[in-house]
């Protein structure tokens, strides 16, 4: 098993025919994402990489009985995209698109609240299940299939934790990277909840940024609901206050968000702390060798 | 981005909320004469940075003549401010704003922000105005409230909750809940990420007033606020992020001596990290983002070799999206006119790797490889030692 995503799972692209939805398109069918068209706005009828173009996502869950979507729209036009997506019926929405006004995030959350939809970003690299399939736009090869499930907060710094784990030979169940961004979809706890329930996932590993307190509501968690192995490391500690780190999210402000405070609360719920970033895979070998 | 005083100042009163009258100054002339025209006989004279503390700093001077303004203008124009926020080197002054002086009852301090948590915008408010909020909520909490809302804005019972905790009864509160309800018009209509009032006060003739005023405004929406965007104060910023921002770049000066270049915005924080865990300190925080361009990241090798503190350079790529190669291209064309004064140390992974190895071997320059993340931060430690 994996969480939310396999090679089942029908998938289409909302700005499909722009250059990254072209390209990452092109990746995710190449992984073999059971790939089954895409969305753009009057460009329906057309064919692109050969695959359907539909005007609106309901058209294709209706013709292709899509479950997935990933969106790269512009940041100004994203926000309606996945509140689109949601309202067509989509199960799981994966949004990459950098920079959507927190403004309407707060929009968003608020629209697709009576929605059953899980929703991942934005900002964010996706979700993959390593040889079975991915949506997003991590480099698939560094991923191998095995025991593992990824959160993170970080793009980059996710691909570093991937490959020490398939280093190690532990590979991964299924990474999900839940973006930087102040306002977002699934978080920690959405996804801790997950793994703790699947079979294939035996340790998890997290990576969590300063900013906010996503790290800290998710070390409470782990404490009374988690009984797996968890790994946790934290960017961001030598950043300096009142100064945003590339994320939105990634800001300490008024003293709170620091990456010491989130060290602290995950380390006092059980979960092995690691503040090198280059030891992340060595210690779940370890955890998970007792 | 932040705005200065004067500039939110302008933003409140555009949505009809009461502030002081008050003019901008660039010279002790302009103070003098925006003086003059505001009358009575007390005016404050107030340096227009980005950073709170000024008060405490000297940065807000009370002036009871138009020779005390003329000294205050003097003494304040072209100084150095240094308050809590702004850092040991503190801020230039480069700008004044003179206010008519008021008859002050009572201080208050009252914010608009985005909470995480609760994914809404809160108003927070506190009777102890004036202070430093983050002392008040660790010594005081009881003497803060903080209240999430609909996206409506405030209703009557969050109004009266607030205006209590103030001490605010009868007309007071009333005007408190009309001065709530346009505070959040303005937050929504300007996307605001914060607004802050502190403080916020009554006057003798039982007005409410902003009588500081601090505006964040969200960088991604920036696009659809075109006139907060043009408010954006060079001055105030750092020349080597400004022109970092001007190639795409996401660059943050700090005071350590490794030069970091690396591709997102987490690996980049855990790069600084690890450099820390070696023993050294890092120069910058430089993320390089997803679309970079050669132009781009030449630029990057630019600002790294022209900081004087800079003792070595770790460049540490894990490519995805972004390809070796045009990593490799632009420190080529970087050394053309920004010779390699110190070492660099390389960490390339991900999308033509091998690629950006061989034009960098091709050019005889003196790179040092690591295979990892963690022998490049050794390496880089010992390189700046």
């Amino acid at each position: 098993m994996s969480v939310l995503l396999d090679q089942h799972t029908r998938v289409i692209c909302q700005g499909y025919t722009g250059k990254q939805g072209t390209f990452h398109s092109e990746q995710m069918i190449a992984y073999g994402t059971l790939f089954v068209g895409g969305v753009t706005p009057g460009k329906g009828g057309q064919t692109h990489l050969d695959r359907p173009v539909f005007d609106s996502v309901q058209q294709a869950v209706d013709a292709e009985g899509a479950q997935a979507t990933v969106i790269f729209v512009p940041p100004r036009f994203a926000a309606d995209a996945i509140v689109e997506a949601a309202v067509a019926g989509i199960e799981l929405i994966i949004c990459i698109t950098e920079g959507i006004p927190v403004r309407d995030m707060l929009d968003v959350k608020q629209r697709i609240a009576g929605i059953d939809c899980t929703l991942i970003g934005p900002n964010c690299p996706g979700i993959i299940t390593p040889g079975k399939a991915k949506i997003g736009i991590m480099p698939g090869h560094i991923h191998l299939p095995g025991r593992v499930g990824v959160i993170s907060r970080s793009g980059t710094l996710t691909y570093e934790a991937v490959a020490q784990l398939t280093a190690t030979g532990l590979g991964q169940s299924t990474c999900i990277g839940m973006g930087g961004d102040p306002v977002h979809g699934m978080d920690f706890i959405d996804a801790l909840k997950l793994f703790e329930a699947d079979e294939q996932t035996e340790g998890v590993v997290m990576i969590g940024e300063i900013g906010g307190s996503d790290e800290e509501h998710a070390a409470e968690y782990i404490r009374s609901h988690v009984s797996k192995p968890v790994v946790a490391f934290i960017a961001g500690a030598t950043a300096p206050s009142g100064k945003r780190m590339g994320h939105a999210g990634a800001i300490i402000s008024g003293g709170k968000g620091t990456a010491e405070a989130k060290f602290a609360a995950l380390a006092a719920a059980g979960v092995a702390v690691e503040h090198n970033p280059t030891l992340l895979g060595r210690r779940m070998v370890e955890l998970l060798s007792r | 981005m932040n705005i200065h005083e004067y500039q939110a100042k302008s933003v409140l009163k555009a949505g009809g909320i009461a502030v002081p009258e008050g003019y901008a100054a660039t010279s002790v002339g302009d103070a003098v004469s925006a003086a003059a025209k505001l009358g009575g006989r007390i005016w404050v004279v107030k340096a227009q940075i980005h950073a709170g503390g000024r008060g405490k700093a000297g940065g807000v001077r009370l002036c009871r003549s138009m020779d005390e303004v003329r000294d205050a203008a003097t003494a304040l124009l072209g100084s150095t401010l240094v308050t809590k926020q702004t850092g040991p080197s503190g801020k230039l002054v480069h700008r004044l704003y003179i206010e008519q002086g008021l008859d002050i009852v009572r201080e208050f301090y009252l914010s608009l922000l985005v909470d995480r948590e609760a994914e809404a915008v809160s108003f927070v408010v506190s009777p102890a105005g004036g202070m430093d909020i983050e002392g008040v909520a660790a010594e005081t909490p009881e003497k803060i409230l903080s209240v999430s809302v609909a996206p409506g804005g405030p209703d009557a019972a969050q109004c009266k909750a607030m205006a209590e905790m103030l001490g605010l009864q009868g007309g007071q509160a009333t005007k408190f809940a009309a001065l709530a309800a346009e505070l959040y018009v303005v937050f929504m209509a300007s996307d605001c990420s914060l607004l802050e009032l502190n403080p916020l006060i009554l006057t003798g003739d039982g007005e409410l007033l902003a009588l500081d005023a601090k505006i964040s405004v969200d960088d991604n929406a920036l696009f659809r606020q075109p006139e907060l965007a043009a408010m954006r104060d060079p001055l105030e910023e750092d020349p080597r992020e400004t022109e970092a921002a001007a190639s795409g770049l996401n660059y943050i000066a700090l005071d350590g001596s490794i030069g970091c270049m690396v591709n997102g915005a987490g690996l980049a924080m855990a790069t600084m990290d690890i450099i820390q865990l070696k023993g050294a300190r890092p120069a910058n925080f430089l993320d390089v983002g997803g679309g970079v361009t050669v132009a781009a990241v030449t630029e990057a090798f630019k600002l790294l070799f022209s900081d004087d503190h800079v003792k070595a350079v770790l460049v540490n790529i894990f490519g995805g999206i972004v390809r070796c190669d045009i990593i490799a291209n632009g420190l080529l064309e970087a050394i053309k006119t920004h010779p390699m004064r110190v070492p660099v140390i390389m960490r390339l992974v991900g999308t033509n790797e091998a690629e950006g190895r061989r034009l960098v071997q091709d050019a005889g320059l003196d790179v040092r490889w690591a295979n990892d993340l963690d022998e490049a931060a050794t390496l880089a430690a010992q390189a700046a030692a």
